[in-house]
């Protein structure tokens, strides 16, 4: 675990280096978290995006150290203002957690303690970080369930999990994961597990929070939608890897990498009637499967002869932003969408 | 709530009529009064001899109600001893069951309330800490020893405790009882030990299997991610929610907590309710056994009202309508 000490990010809440995580898969342990680096700003949102199993979660909760068994954290800094994370001690690593850094997971139907009041829930939150008096915890929760948009907290804090819907629960997550006001807080597809409505209303509702709070949020979502509408950058991650990386507008816009503008080009909202969508052809490897080049390699429309056995270089086509392609090494800045897409179902016209 | 307990017991006792109806057909019927007065006297017994016994014992009424005996009958009577808790005598000795229950019933309790609230709390301790460590060399080493305890017959346990701690060590007497305050707890140690040691593999095993699929759930990972250590976590947070099936195993349990454990009493000389069956099946002391089947067929009934109410307590999503 190097930790650079030398770190200029004092403007950011949260600074990521080189962080490995890996997995046994058969006899050997693959990186699904694979040197990926990224630095979130106090109130700003950075949007982890990604297919299912690109290690956007696995991201997270690296950075929290709750990877699930066997996986484990190798390598890298996680830096959380002056404290290095990887290196807290078990007690030190409790305390920071749901304090400093907090954390929203995507199924808010299971993420709640069946058995337990809701309200309770929250309280144990606070007095675990707290030397307040469960009165007084109570009496902040009752506040914070109002600050979330729960109707009738007063009533709703003796609640079960069952008897609240599902957007009322992750009202009570967030409620939860803000109470001790986080330098960080990690969203796991928040809305994903949610009705179209209420993702907008939970969406909003952090965004307020968020003006606040000044909380730094790392937004972890497969729906673009979303990004659109939330993350003031975007993270492209694909096979463990993040491929892209830049300001909202910038990646959405013009995004460099093949494989973004795969994700980009199969959004349904960009699709002519009539005209098939657009897919990125064959499909994600599995970790085990995962060569040492660039892992999009197999799929990519401008695959050259050496991508799939050399990792894909850095490049800055503009300033603050990234791209991990060996076709956009000195690759001119503006290269025109339109030239990356494979080519779709002949279109019949409407 | 208390419509439904209502509700329940109601059922409870349909149960029991079945129960006395199927006691009747087995000690009765298929087992006929004159065979268990033939067992009693011998072989060779004469018929009146027989029919003598019968008088004694109450068996020498009409099997069935029929014209002129539609009261005076064995099924009637059968019934009604059984439902006012009037067991009768003992078919073998002559001694009123209903003092012998309540004489036994005092050893039998002490011996398998240690026996179970230990073994328990044990149980359900080392097999935190075994879900706690789960694919670990410790889950592992755990598994297998709790395989190996409860793939072990408890007469293992019996005699090699006896063997060791009695006639080796010479700690604790082999088996015997005095009911004296003062000295009881020597005669009960042992047993108790074994009781303990020879369950606990087969608890040790099916908590952990409780306890791991818990561990795994989603509000485990975020109890962590507030914050909450290791401890905490398995205590509050797992320990709650494994409560449901934990408690399906232990209140059924408590009832029969009163009747004994039929081998340990036997082999320690305990006596208590379990030995006191298992002399019955000895001794061919048929209205001692339909009694005791009885009562454990009452408590089951018992039990498993208990069970269900309970989970009310630990379980908010239960209600009972």
């Amino acid at each position: 675990m190097a930790a650079a000490k030398n770190d200029s990010a004092g403007s950011e809440s949260v600074r990521v280096r080189d962080l490995v995580t890996t997995f046994p898969y058969g006899s050997r342990r693959v990186a699904v978290v694979d040197q990926v680096s990224f630095g979130v700003a106090p109130g700003e949102v950075l949007a982890l995006v990604g297919e299912s199993g690109c290690g956007k979660s696995m991201t997270a909760l690296s950075m929290l150290r709750l990877v699930p068994k066997p996986g484990r954290v190798e390598g890298g800094s996680v830096r959380l203002g002056e404290t290095e994370v990887l290196e807290l001690d078990v007690p030190a690593m409790r305390r920071l957690r749901g304090h400093q850094m907090a954390m929203i997971f995507q199924e808010p139907m299971s993420s709640l303690n069946p058995v337990q009041a809701v309200g309770a829930q929250v309280v144990e939150a606070i007095l675990l970080h707290e030397d307040t008096t469960v009165r007084a915890a109570r009496k902040r929760t009752v506040e914070l369930f109002a600050a979330v948009g729960i109707p009738d907290p007063r009533t709703r804090i003796d609640a079960y999990p069952h008897q609240l819907s599902g957007g009322l629960k992750q009202r009570v997550m967030i409620a939860m994961a803000l109470a001790l006001r986080p330098t960080v807080l990690l969203a796991d597809e928040p809305t994903t597990a949610l009705d179209v409505t209420i993702q907008a209303q939970i969406l909003r509702l952090m965004r307020e929070l968020q003006r606040d709070t000044g909380t730094a949020i790392l937004l972890i979502t497969h729906d673009l939608g979303v990004v659109n509408e939330m993350a003031d950058r975007v993270a492209v991650m694909y096979g463990g890897k993040i491929v892209e990386m830049g300001n909202r507008r910038a990646v959405l816009g013009e995004p460099s990498h093949p494989y973004t503008r795969g994700l980009l080009a199969a959004m349904p909202g960009r699709a002519r009637r009539g005209e098939p969508l657009h897919e990125i052809t064959g499909v994600v490897p599995q970790p085990a499967e995962w060569q040492r080049g660039c892992r999009f390699a197999s799929r990519c429309p401008e695959r050259l002869p050496h991508c799939t056995d050399q990792p894909a270089p850095r490049s800055e086509p503009s300033p603050a932003r990234e791209v991990f392609c060996h076709a956009r090494v000195g690759a001119p800045r503006d290269i025109d969408p339109g030239s990356s897409r494979p080519v779709v179902a002949a279109e019949e016209g409407e | 709530m208390l419509a439904y307990v209502v509700r329940r017991v109601a059922y409870g006792l349909v149960t029991v009529v079945g129960v006395l109806f199927l006691l009747f057909l087995l000690f009765f019927t298929i087992t006929a009064p004159d065979d268990v007065a033939r067992k009693a006297l011998g072989e060779k017994a004469q018929q009146e001899q027989i029919d003598q016994w019968k008088r004694l014992h109450g068996y020498d009424r009409p099997l069935l109600p029929g014209p002129g005996h539609v009261r005076d009958n064995m099924l009637v009577e059968h019934f009604r001893r059984m439902l006012t808790f009037d067991f009768g005598r003992s078919d073998a000795d002559d001694t009123v069951i209903l003092d012998r229950i309540k004489d036994g019933a005092v050893p039998s309790i002490l011996l398998t309330t240690p026996l179970f609230l230990v073994g328990l709390c044990l149980g359900i301790l080392l097999s935190l800490f075994v879900a706690f460590f789960r694919e670990t060399y410790i889950d592992r080493t755990g598994v297998f020893l709790a395989v190996l305890g409860m793939s072990l017959s408890i007469l293992l346990y019996i005699i090699g405790a006896q063997f060791l701690v009695g006639k080796l060590l010479r700690w604790f007497p082999i088996s015997g009882y005095d009911p004296d305050p003062a000295v009881v707890w020597r005669f009960l140690a042992l047993p108790v030990v074994v009781g303990i040691l020879s369950s606990l593999g087969g608890n040790v095993r099916f908590y952990r299997t409780v306890f791991v699929e818990e561990v795994n759930r989603d509000y485990v990972r975020t109890a962590r991610a507030k914050g909450a250590g290791d401890g905490r976590v398995m205590l509050r947070h797992v320990l709650g929610n494994a409560m449901i099936p934990i408690l399906t195993n232990v209140v059924m349990a408590i009832p029969f907590l009163f009747t004994g454990s039929l081998l340990l009493e036997a082999f320690f000389g305990i006596p208590g309710l379990g030995s006191m069956t298992v002399d019955a099946i000895d001794n061919n002391d048929f209205a001692t056994l339909r009694t005791m089947v009885y009562i454990d067929a009452l408590l089951f009934i018992l039990g498993q009202i208990l069970t269900d109410v309970s989970y009310t307590v630990a379980d908010p999503r239960i209600r009972l309508e």
